[in-house]
């Protein structure tokens, strides 16, 4: 193997060494539990307060909004149930969702029609945006909830979340939007953006996997998470995974520092990328590229079925992701691809390559190499490209 | 997905690849919607298959087992070759993860059509000898299929 490139950095990222750095010490000597009166427990609580404020700082929120979590699907899940359980005991049971979200929201949203709740699923255009206008036109006067995902996760299209907020502080209507791929991507201040209700993940910034946050607007009331001791202000009881919340304290300042300078220097790399994968023939990007994660690149190549381009680029090296679930052990094509209106065989053949600052130039010129050639070797064993 | 060492090596270094100009028995089952399908070109001189090649859209698992199963076949007689199962390509493989089984029943099925085909140009109904063909609908593997 020539070079090891990870181009999937959407799924999830290596930890970074400050924020390992700032971890350790909270696993061996500072291991008080932060409920307890003695020092290294006081130090403990101090220090997951200190990374409370980080989240805050970086969102434009309060520290007494944000709730650490176990991760992104944890926030996504507590935000719906939560809204939709305090909802209801005021009738209202209609929630706004779309047909691309990621399946923490989706799931959710089929859980609560299980149970009696209405859910609009507003259809993304062509190029993977939804619109305000199409938020306004879908509230009710009991709609519980508009929930709607900040940036793609297979085709990184970012929505127009600051119009949409707006739409849905005028008819006072809580807004949830899961950031998880936005986070440490995008400029995020959830009073400018009105946002309500905020989901994030670590693990996709350079934290470790098994810790996230939800942004809880004050003024919100959702029903605890866990029930318990008076952890996270006893809406989401159990001892505190100090280690990680702090390892997502520094990972999220460092990831918004300097926001600017990293989104033009890996757009950069991306775009680059896209140009020249998309000299080889019958190829297309999915989503715009207008608005876009600055690492997030999909493309579909015609005859050539997603698992089979990720194992070969993986034996030359080169981590990158599909659109087809296959991979997950599920046979249905990307919901996402489908959203989009791809054809099913497209739909199964999408390569989502997600790089991020860590990316060199290098790697970008070695995956620019590689690719056309695998593409060639499958296309010339598909029975779809002699048609 | 775990495949196994066997699977991966058939997908790196797929064996007989490509078209038979002169095949008389061309077989293809599976559907774009499904993600898979498969081709197979035989080619028989008497009661012998001489040769086989195949063409497979498809995952890792789907080209694994079009290879073995081509290997599987090439040098037997017609009547050997229907009784090749997708149970005896799972084995020869080392075995599929679960979701995967489906592409060895595409290939048994891919091998009986292109069968079929041969005895149709034979002028030879395939039905009794060769039975249901099958086709992508009746593996319900594949959610699409059941969503049918």
């Amino acid at each position: 193997m020539e070079r090891f490139v990870y181009a999937d950095n959407a799924a999830t990222t290596k930890v970074s060494d400050r924020v390992l750095a700032a971890m350790t010490p909270f696993l061996q000597q500072n291991y008080g539990n932060p409920s307890s009166i003695y020092s290294i427990g006081r130090e403990s609580k101090k220090t997951i307060e200190e990374a409370r404020e980080k989240v805050s700082v970086a969102l434009g929120a309060s520290p007494a909004e944000i709730y650490f979590t176990s991760g992104g699907s944890e926030a996504d899940n507590w935000a719906i149930k939560g809204a939709a359980a305090t909802q209801a005991k005021k009738g209202k049971k209609h929630i706004i969702t779309t047909n691309f979200e990621h399946h923490a929201v989706l799931h959710t949203c089929e859980k609560l029609a299980r149970d009696g709740f209405e859910i609009t699923y507003l259809p993304i255009n062509d190029e993977g945006y939804i619109t305000a206008e199409q938020v306004r036109e879908a509230i009710r006067p009991d709609t519980a909830l508009v929930t709607i995902m900040y940036a793609n996760n297979e085709i990184g299209t970012i929505q127009p979340i600051k119009e949409i907020g707006k739409v849905c502080r005028e008819a006072k209507v809580w807004f949830h939007t899961d950031a998880v791929q936005a986070v440490g991507h995008v400029e995020i201040n959830v009073q400018d953006q009105n946002i309500d209700m905020l989901s994030l993940s670590g693990h996709k910034i350079h934290a470790p996997k098994g810790v996230g946050a939800l942004y809880i607007k004050k003024g919100i009331v959702l029903q605890n998470l866990i029930d318990g001791g008076g952890q996270e202000r006893g809406k989401r009881a159990g001892t505190e995974n100090i280690a990680s919340i702090v390892g997502l304290g520094q990972a999220i300042s460092d990831c918004t520092q300097d926001i600017e300078t990293k989104i033009k220097h890996v757009s950069a790399m991306r775009d680059r990328l896209i140009e020249n994968a998309l000299k080889i023939p019958q190829v297309r990007l999915n989503g715009g590229l207008q608005n876009r994660l600055c690492g997030n690149a999909n493309l579909s190549f015609t005859a050539v079925e997603g698992e089979a381009l990720l194992l070969l680029l993986d034996m030359n090296g080169i981590c990158g992701s599909s659109g087809s679930a296959c991979t997950s052990g599920s046979l249905d094509p990307s919901h996402v691809l489908l959203a989009l209106g791809l054809p099913h065989e497209t739909a199964h053949g999408s390569l989502r390559l997600s790089i991020n600052e860590e990316t060199s130039d290098e790697d970008i010129d070695y995956i620019i190499k590689t690719l056309p050639p695998v593409i060639e070797r499958l296309r010339a064993m598909s029975p779809l490209w002699d048609k | 997905m775990l495949y196994s060492e066997k699977v991966l090596e058939h997908f790196a270094n797929p064996k007989n690849v490509g078209e038979l100009e002169d095949a008389n028995g061309v077989g293809e089952v599976g559907n774009a919607k499904c993600g898979d399908i498969m081709r197979m070109y035989l080619s028989i001189d008497g009661d012998v298959i001489k040769d086989v090649k195949f063409k497979t859209f498809g995952c890792g698992a789907a080209i694994a087992t079009s290879s073995i199963a081509t290997e599987m076949i090439i040098g037997k007689t017609v009547e050997d070759a229907l009784k090749l199962t997708n149970r005896a390509v799972v084995e020869a493989l080392d075995g599929l993860p679960p979701s995967k089984i489906h592409c060895s029943v595409l290939a048994e099925q891919a091998i009986k059509a292109a069968l079929s085909d041969y005895y149709k140009r034979q002028g030879i109904d395939p039905a009794p000898i060769v039975g249901g063909a099958g086709g992508c609908d009746d593996c319900g593997e594949c959610d699409v299929c059941n969503a049918h």
